[in-house]
């Protein structure tokens, strides 16, 4: 990466404190508008000069949108509390501590300290062929860099590729899928609608240009996580290159509620970094259930998970890796500590 | 009268030469500036408070707190190595928190409290704890990343006092060492922990 030591192209920034003048900027300017969050994802496109909004809406001074809250039975948190306020609370240590490890896997503790629940989700992909401005079909171009004979696609998808072959990088995202998260979204004519955390992202054969349903003059306002879920039996675990700050290139999440007779009655179970979008393993859940979380129910929904997998050039290892984490989420593993 | 490179360079900048720097490095700031009445529109003039100081400053509306802090405050301790919060050199306390300096807006934190390492010491020019600690360590090399492992490990101290050695790598795991000095960095932060709980009690 180059080293640019200039700061960024000039914008007009403003800092509204209400989500209702932060949408009547965002229809002002349209398309030529920027939505800032923590802005861990945001600047690089625009130190790297590859997206030039002319304004940009730094929500950080909108109170709304911050903080936990207790909602019914669950919890909402709002949009923009930051990685490591949702790693903090006590509600979400107790009850859904899935979103904890998700959220503390994330990057490094100045990210956390600074990146949003909401930015995490809506974040872009890190595809590099993307992100270094390559004008491919996610940019509006008409070729996939990343899906051609020579291309480094380590980190690429193995299910779901239309096209594009990107992977969603958020960690939060399969926990939330696995929590039965809802999406609370504020559309720019102030309308208000809920949707399902799996039903949040999006792939490529849906939109080729967006991560998310979120539509320009959208705002995503906070998550919502349903009581149903809580205190169940969790599961995460990310693997990266590096133990730190790195990117996931598989993550699995789940959430399973055991029956007293050991069998499974319930489970969700979601996983990232093999498509564009994080996948609910729906399949897998309905066949686990009603059957002990034991290593002989493991191995056939593990197979059953990774069934139609296409890995390309470089990514091959990616289909027994994501094998082996749901085969880890239904069977569990016996603890490991990690020294420094 | 003897000049370090470093006063030197602090000097230019807080001097006359600091209308041409910066029409060099923030050129392109044309007619977007002008004042608009939308809600939430951003005066440039603004009053940061920077290591316990009171500092009015022309900021642009792209420009990150690295940019400020060196280039308009002329607080050069704080480094920047990738601008991508990708290393750590940069990292600062915003309310106590670490934060990567090169990669926040200074206008988004212009009503908190910034620390640099410049504002550790105290007036009489004793050493923060955790600065005595790296120096009586030697806890570098060519330590390019020490003002943002101690920034880090600094604020990480005001939420685990008593942090395992494991714990503090963890704390400090969001900045890099180019010269691979992990293990005598952690332990004179280590130490600096033990300083700084002596000195607090
Ligand atoms: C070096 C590095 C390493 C990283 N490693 C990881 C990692 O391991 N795992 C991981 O999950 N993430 C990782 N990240 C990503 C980081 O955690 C996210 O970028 C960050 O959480 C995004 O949040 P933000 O608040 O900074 O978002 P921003 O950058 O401000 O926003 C991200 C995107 O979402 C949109 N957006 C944000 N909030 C809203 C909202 N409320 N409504 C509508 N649109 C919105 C923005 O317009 C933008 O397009 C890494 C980032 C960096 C720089
Ligand atoms: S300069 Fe800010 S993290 Fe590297
Ligand atoms: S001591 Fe040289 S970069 Fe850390």
């Amino acid at each position: 990466m180059a080293v640019i030591r200039d700061p960024m192209p000039a914008f007009e920034l403003f800092q509204p404190t209400s989500v209702e003048d932060a949408q009547a900027l965002l229809r002002r300017y349209g398309a030529g508008a920027w939505v800032l969050a923590g802005g861990l994802d945001s600047f690089d496109w625009l130190k790297d000069r590859i997206k030039r909004p002319e304004a940009v809406v730094d929500l950080s001074g909108i109170p709304e949108l911050r903080g936990v809250r207790a909602r019914g039975d669950g919890l909402e948190i709002g949009a923009m509390t930051t990685l490591t306020e949702v790693v903090r609370h006590g509600v979400v240590r107790e009850r859904y501590a899935l979103l904890l490890d998700a959220a503390e896997a994330a990057a490094s503790p100045q990210i956390r300290n600074q990146g949003t629940l909401g930015g995490n989700v809506s974040q872009d992909t890190r595809c590099w062929y993307y992100r270094a401005g390559w004008p491919c079909y996610r940019a509006g171009g008409n070729i996939c860099y990343a899906d051609t004979p020579e291309s480094i696609n380590r980190e690429h998808a193995i299910l779901g590729a239309d096209r594009c072959v990107a992977v969603n990088p958020s960690d939060t995202a399969p926990a939330l899928i696995a929590l039965d998260a809802q999406m609370v979204i504020r559309a720019a004519n102030g309308g208000e609608r809920v949707v399902a955390a799996e039903d949040y992202f999006v792939g490529p054969g849906k939109d080729i240009t967006r991560m998310t349903v979120l539509q320009p003059g959208d705002l995503l306002t906070a998550i919502r996580l349903p009581g149903a879920w809580a205190g169940a039996r969790f599961y995460f675990e990310k693997v990266r290159d590096r133990q730190v700050w790195d990117f996931a290139l598989v993550s699995v999440a789940s959430a399973m509620v055991v029956g007293a007779g050991g069998a499974i009655e319930r489970m969700r179970l979601a996983v990232n970094g093999v498509a564009a979008r994080p996948l609910r393993l729906q399949a897998v859940e309905d066949l686990v259930r009603g059957r002990p979380a034991n290593e002989a129910t493991a191995a056939v929904a593990a197979n059953l998970a990774i069934a139609g997998a296409q890995p390309l050039r470089f990514n091959a290892y990616k289909v027994p890796l994501m094998r082996n984490l749901v085969k880890r989420a239904i069977r569990g593993v016996e603890a490991t500590t990690w020294a420094s | 009268m003897s000049y370090s490179r470093r006063n030197f360079i602090k000097g230019v900048i807080a001097g006359g030469a600091v209308a041409t720097s910066a029409g060099y490095l923030f050129r392109g700031s044309g007619p977007l500036f002008g004042q608009t009445s939308a809600p939430g529109s951003v005066e440039r003039l603004v009053t940061l408070n920077v290591n316990g100081q009171t500092r009015r400053v022309d900021v642009l509306k792209q420009e990150t707190l690295a940019m400020t802090l060196r280039y308009k405050l002329g607080l050069t301790g704080t480094k920047l190595g990738c601008d991508r919060a990708e290393c750590g050199a940069c990292t600062v306390l915003v309310d106590d928190v670490p934060r990567y300096s090169c990669s926040v807006l200074t206008h988004t934190v212009r009503g908190g409290r910034i620390v640099t390492i410049e504002g550790l010491a105290r007036a009489n020019g004793a050493l923060h704890p955790v600065q005595q600690a790296v120096v009586d360590e030697q806890g570098f090399q060519c330590a390019f990343c020490l003002p943002g492992f101690v920034m880090a490990a600094v604020g990480f101290l005001k939420t685990n006092a008593t942090p395992t050695r494991e714990q503090l790598a963890h704390g400090i795991s969001g900045n890099l060492c180019r010269c691979q000095d992990y293990d005598k960095i952690l332990t004179s932060l280590m130490r600096g922990a033990e300083y700084l709980r002596r000195s607090t009690t």
